[in-house]
């Protein structure tokens, strides 16, 4: 075999072009594949680790998936509240030991605001049970001291240079880009900036319940009420207690009554809720997202099928020029199973250069992301070597890339059985 | 006594599917160190012939021996490498591939032969020493031996050609037209170099032409209209 590998090299140096490119292709195939598989692998991790230590999440009747998105991973918006009333209830039922309420629908610079009590630094988990930390400052104060008092998540303090004491102006809904309904009449003040989780909190603003009700103590229907102005400092002589929550995170003093509490929730008289446990909500979600997921990845897969057609293309055109060399490869004592082996070897160098070098591309492609992927989706790329499900592609492909080196291969082992050692132009 | 280095006996051969023989020749020995000048029109059967001798055909019936071996009692891989170790192959272009440099299409069949590697070992020569004496010999600069086959003249190449056949000593060296290519001057430049190459490293050669002005410098001169009884139409396939 000696002299195939030698020839092996240097016949595909010498066809640098053609070669170039079908690596190039092979390459971005591979990348492709590995990509989406990476990106669907991260962002599941992303979404596992977003919550942990949550026994249950409440909001108003609705979807699961629907509640556990808008709750925890603020994507979408609630269609309804829940009245403060239930949710003291819940609290008082002698299985809960926390409960730590979510107001959404405020925003501040495409970021959320979310308007909860000091129990979410101290109940929220995330991760293997990690707590939130603070890389500055402290968590606000209770009413009323507190009132106007924000803590924001690391990616916010990262994007706009925000530190403790800086004021931010809060706006109504949660547009993305520019909002025309600002709450510039109360202006909330930084005193904490929360150490990066890689969850949802990191894009988040916290303040406390009492100041969303108090930034909308003047406003109706989404706007500010003609004529009437109150000031962040008559605000505090009104009721500023919350009324009502978007959701509310609850921790069970005992995990095993956790169907009980929830059948209590689905079937409490007052007001239609929805509990659902977080986990088996998640499990609902990436049944949803299965199909997506396997669509994309088989797209990946017929691409990275074209570009091995590619390189069997280009070894089997070229195998029509090399005719004369077969026949010199022969004379010289080649047999035709060295020749077979010459035109595999050739094409699987091919292919196996265009997945490391596809896998290089995927690294490189997600070191430049991983930073904008994480401030704007929130979603970790992982990078390093590939992970077990990565590498059972990767071998995919290159058992793929040994089958299609056997169409080359056997068509010169044919020529080289019909041809012998004649030279044929 | 070395063995005879070409030796067929009653040897037929006919394609698959054809009606008649291609080659039908009762006997035809080539003695070592002789020099065969065999003459044949194109489609006489001359490269059907070659490829009998070198294994990679085998015969319908009858015997082909190179170096006292019968090949017909090896098994195809087996030829192959028999083929490796005691045969020198030039032909009429086209002989080098064109991704090698001179020096390492030279070297080829050292890395396809051990017999042959062993030879120049024995001889206490290196692979690189051969190729420069050799190279000397057939009047290739040191120069053009590291550049590729692709970039050299026509003369240039069968020279390399030659110096790749020579290598390593086998027994025997076939020769299919190798000067057809060339013009006058150099046809004749080129058989001295190859004559005197072959003399040197003892081997017997069988120089296949059909240009009779090239014959007088042979031992024997023979023409394969004659020895071959089987009609020479329709022999198809090879030419």
């Amino acid at each position: 075999m000696s002299p195939i590998w030698h020839l092996t090299w240097r016949s595909v140096a010498n066809r640098r072009l053609s070669v170039l490119l079908t690596v190039i292709a092979v390459a971005l195939s591979v990348a492709m594949l590995i990509g989406v598989e990476r990106l669907r692998n991260d962002a599941r991790e992303g979404f596992a680790r977003t919550i942990a230590g949550t026994d249950l999440v409440v909001g108003a009747r609705g979807g699961a998936v629907q509640l556990l998105l808008y709750s925890v991973f603020h994507m979408g918006n609630a269609t309804n509240n829940m009245s403060w009333e239930s949710l003291q209830k819940i609290a008082a039922l002698p299985q809960v030991d926390w409960v730590v309420p979510l107001s959404l629908g405020d925003s501040h610079r495409g970021f959320r605001v979310v308007g909860t009590s000091s129990g979410f630094f101290e109940h929220y988990r995330f991760g293997e049970d990690e707590s939130l930390r603070f890389a500055a400052g402290r968590a606000f104060a209770p009413a009323p001291e507190g009132i106007f008092d924000t803590v924001i998540g690391a990616e916010v303090a990262a994007r706009f240079g925000y530190r403790e004491g800086d004021h931010i102006v809060l706006s109504h809904g949660s547009g993305a880009g520019v909002s025309f309904a600002d709450h510039a009449d109360k202006p909330f003040t930084v005193v904490g900036v929360l150490a990066r989780s890689g969850t949802p909190v990191d894009r988040s603003v916290l303040v406390s319940l009492e100041g969303i009700e108090a930034i909308h103590i003047d406003w109706q229907g989404g706007a500010q009420i003609p004529g009437l102005h109150i000031s962040p400092e008559q605000v505090r002589k009104f009721d500023i207690r919350p009324r009502t929550a978007t959701a509310a995170l609850v921790g069970l003093k005992n995990r095993v009554t956790v169907f009980r509490v929830q059948r209590w929730v689905n079937t409490f008289a007052d007001e239609p809720l929805t509990a659902i446990l977080p986990g088996a909500t998640l499990q609902e979600l990436w049944n949803l997202l299965g199909v997506a997921e396997q669509a994309l990845l088989a797209v990946s897969a017929l691409v990275v099928v074209v570009g091995l057609a590619g390189l069997m293309a280009v070894m089997v055109a070229s195998l029509g020029e090399r005719r004369r060399e077969l026949a010199i490869l022969r004379a010289l004592g080649a047999g035709p199973r060295q020749i077979l082996a010459l035109l595999m070897l050739e094409s699987m160098t091919l292919a196996l250069t265009g997945i490391c070098a596809g896998l290089v591309l995927v690294t490189a492609a997600s070191a430049a992301l991983a930073p904008w992927l994480a401030s704007t989706y929130g979603l970790r790329l992982g990078i390093g070597w590939p992970s077990m499900s990565e590498w059972v592609l990767l071998g995919a492909v290159f058992a793929a890339s040994v089958l299609a080196s056997l169409v080359p291969g056997v068509r010169a082992y044919r020529y080289s059985v019909a041809d012998g050692m004649t030279i044929r132009m | 006594m070395s063995p005879t280095a070409v030796d067929l006996q009653a040897l037929r051969f006919r394609w698959r599917g054809a009606a008649s023989d291609c080659l039908a020749i009762d006997a035809f020995a080539l003695a070592p160190r002789e020099r065969v000048f065999l003459q044949g029109p194109s489609g006489s059967g001359k490269s059907t012939l070659l490829a009998l001798i070198g294994g990679v055909l085998t015969p319908s019936t009858g015997q082909v021996q190179v170096a006292g071996q019968a090949l017909s009692t090896l098994s195809s891989a087996a030829r192959d490498r028999f083929r490796a170790d005691h045969i020198g192959f030039i032909f009429q272009l086209f002989n080098l591939l064109p991704y090698l440099s001179a020096r390492d299409n030279i070297m080829l069949p050292c890395r396809f032969s051990a017999a042959r590697r062993q030879r120049l070992q024995q001889a206490g020569q290196t692979a690189a020493d051969e190729v420069l004496r050799l190279a000397e010999h057939l009047d290739l600069s040191p120069a053009l031996l590291g550049r590729p086959a692709s970039e050299l003249s026509v003369g240039q190449q069968q020279r390399v050609a030659a110096a790749r056949a020579l290598i390593g000593r086998p027994g025997l060296i076939v020769a299919d037209e190798p000067t057809s290519a060339l013009d006058a001057d150099r046809q004749s430049a080129f058989l001295d170099l190859l004559l005197g190459e072959c003399a040197a490293s003892d081997a017997a050669l069988l120089f296949v032409s059909h240009d009779p002005r090239l014959a007088q410098r042979f031992d024997r001169v023979l023409n394969l209209a004659d020895i071959n009884r089987a009609a020479p139409s329709g022999s198809g396939g090879m030419e």
